[in-house]
């Protein structure tokens, strides 16, 4: 079966000065239909621009990435909209939900880009969605009237209303308190438990135990790729596979 | 994302920021504004006078004779005594095909009395064929008639002003003798009052007579000289023909040879109106400039607001990008954006435009005329002016890295 994300070979590579720096060194790697992935390292491990060009917000130096059985390494900033658009769903860490705006509205906002529903099937997508995430009775409410988690939970909404084949999480949880943060977690493992694939990158075990699957990067390369085979992970485990593949 | 999803989003983000969006239609709507009132005025100003000069005559045209000099002294216009009244009678008679009407005029200042009174002023001395080159009316008895111009019959009619300095209010001048220079004229009909002139002359202090009696009785003259003709042509289209034949046949009547230049001179209301046209039309030109340049400063207001737009919310166009909208969805959103507060404004500017051209037109006396095209032009000047100030910001947003973008703090 063809892998849902597939990078082979990876470059990023950034002119800081005139010293070149390799943002992604060669990385490949493959993600499957469903499964929950978490991207880690440290700060300047590459995560984020992988992340990026995971989520075609970024195109690579060098390498190939076929997503969902479609070559995107190489496409203009109109193409990569519209790939996005129709495949991707995205979390970020500061929620990024437009201001004074309805939770309704945000949520059916990639709808408009994507111009797939009318104006009553969206609505009613995104009233189920909003439903699916708990939120229930506060559609008309605007991001300053929620709290954090409440308004993760319309990014959340939000990243599913094209019913994209991937969702990517960057950080979920930074900007979240304990509580919220569980329960957004929660509400991932939910999603993925669906059968919902999903890729998200933190540099926190607690929440990186939420996913199956850890991906570990440091210096652009990957450095430890576990595919959960042992069943779901504590936070110690997690941890400690961590260190060993720093180590 | 279809174009009118894309308004909705547009209007929605202007709708966030009333106060902005208001202060930023506002350039606009002034130089509209500006517009509206150029056009109106200009087009009052110029319709106004070209009313003026059309009450001078019907499809008129004038000959003067040639300026004579006496040594290094200019004898002025009409005053050369080469045109007699037969050159005159000579252009009726055949040149009927082009000339409806030909008026001899001659002109001479006398003082006026009777009884009392006196009042000094102009006599024209005209043929009958003036009434109809020139608008004028009778109001009050009758205007002389060819066999009185024929017979050099002392008769006369007068203006208005004439009227009410010789005769006061009550009497009526109709059959009363008046004196002009010591010879007894008969008072046969009041002329209708034209008012001032363009140039602000009383055309009503005015005296006709026959040019024959004038001739006769007031210049004693030996000669048939005349200061002018009026001419009304058959229609204005044939100016340049009547020009052409009316020159042909004085040049033949003064036995002019090739070599020697004209020794009169055509003027037609076509020259005076051109005069007016450009005139009127530097006015408004400079009118429009000024109105250009307000557009252009309210442009300016546009993209400034509009770049700070972009920055402000840039956070929102990553956000748009990463979710799917595409650089041209984002390109047609700043753009419109920048289009409905130009339009808006333009709108309002045409409102307050043609309000403010008819207080203008009122305080000045002007007639005032909007053309309902200059409401459209508005419209239309407004949104391109939009579409040019709002493309850079605008393209500025499109071509913003969604990465960049969402990292923006």
């Amino acid at each position: 079966m063809a892998h849902l994300i597939e990078i082979r070979d990876m470059y990023k590579i950034y002119a800081i000065g005139d010293e070149p720096v390799h943002a992604l060194d060669g990385v490949s790697l493959s993600v499957d239909d469903g499964e929950f992935v978490a991207i880690m390292g440290s700060s300047g491990s590459g995560k984020s621009t992988m992340l990026n060009i995971l989520g075609c917000l970024d195109v690579p130096t060098k390498g190939s990435y076929l997503l969902d059985g479609l070559e995107v390494a190489k496409r203009s900033p109109a193409e990569l909209a519209r790939i996005r658009c129709m495949k991707l769903g995205f979390v970020f860490q500061n929620f990024n939900l437009l201001p004074r705006t309805s939770a309704l509205e945000n949520v059916e906002l990639p709808d408009l880009y994507m111009g797939r529903l009318n104006r009553r099937e969206r609505k009613a997508r995104a009233m189920q969605l909003l439903e699916r995430v708990g939120l229930k009775g506060r559609e008309m409410h605007t991001p300053a009237q929620l709290s954090g988690g409440q308004q993760q939970r319309v990014a959340i909404a939000r990243a599913l209303m094209n019913n994209p084949p991937v969702v990517f999480a960057d950080e979920p949880t930074g900007n979240l308190d304990t509580k919220s943060s569980i329960e957004i977690m929660n509400l991932f493992t939910e999603l993925s438990n669906e059968g919902i694939t999903i890729v998200m990158v933190t540099h926190e075990d607690d929440i990186a135990a939420y996913a199956k699957r850890h991906v570990v990067m440091r210096d652009g390369k990957v450095m430890r790729d576990d595919r959960g085979e042992g069943g779901r992970k504590t936070t110690e485990e997690v941890s400690r596979l961590v260190k060993e593949a720093l180590a | 994302m279809s174009f009118l999803t894309i308004f909705k989003v547009s209007l929605r983000s202007l709708g966030r920021n009333p106060i902005r969006s208001f202060l930023s239609c506002l350039g606009i709507g002034i130089g509209i504004v500006a517009v509206i009132l150029a056009m109106a005025i200009g087009e009052g100003a110029k319709t106004m006078m070209v009313k003026e000069i059309s009450s001078m005559g019907n499809n008129l045209m004038m000959v003067f004779p040639e300026r004579r000099n006496r040594g290094p002294v200019s004898g002025g216009m009409g005053q050369g005594q080469t045109m007699t009244a037969e050159d005159a009678e000579a252009i009726k008679r055949e040149l009927g095909h082009l000339v409806k009407s030909v008026s001899p005029q001659v002109r001479t200042t006398v003082q006026m009395m009777y009884g009392a009174k006196n009042w000094a002023g102009n006599v024209q001395g005209v043929a009958t064929d003036v009434l109809d080159i020139s608008n004028w009316t009778v109001t009050e008895g009758r205007f002389f008639t060819d066999d009185e111009t024929r017979l050099a019959a002392r008769v006369c009619v007068i203006g208005t002003t004439v009227q009410s300095n010789l005769f006061g209010d009550d009497e009526s001048p109709i059959g009363k003798i008046i004196r002009l220079k010591n010879m007894t004229f008969r008072v046969i009909g009041v002329l209708g009052s034209k008012g001032a002139n363009n140039w602000g002359q009383d055309q009503d202090d005015v005296i006709m007579a026959p040019y024959t009696s004038v001739h006769r009785y007031l210049q004693r003259s030996k000669f048939n000289t005349i200061n002018m003709m009026n001419l009304s042509l058959v229609s204005m289209d044939d100016l340049e023909d009547a020009k052409r034949e009316v020159s042909a046949l004085l040049r033949q009547r003064h036995h002019l040879a090739d070599w020697q230049d004209n020794d009169f001179e055509t003027r037609d209301t076509t020259e005076i109106m051109n005069t007016i046209g450009s005139v009127t039309g530097i006015v408004g030109m400079l009118l429009l400039i000024f109105s250009v340049i307000t557009l252009v400063v309210g442009g300016i207001g546009i993209m400034n607001i509009m770049l700070v737009s972009v920055t402000e919310r840039i956070r929102e166009i990553g956000l748009r990008m990463s979710i799917g909208a595409t650089p041209r969805n984002i390109l047609v959103q700043f753009i419109l954006e920048a289009m409905v507060l130009s339009t808006v404004g333009g709108a309002a500017g045409v409102g307050v435009g043609i309000g403010a051209s008819h207080i203008v037109g009122a305080a000045a006396g002007w007639p005032v005329l909007i053309e309902p095209a200059s409401a459209v032009y508005a419209f239309i000047i407004s949104s391109v002016v939009g579409l040019f100030f709002g493309f850079y910001p605008a393209w500025r947003a499109s071509k913003l890295n969604p990465i960049d973008c969402l990292r923006y703090e």
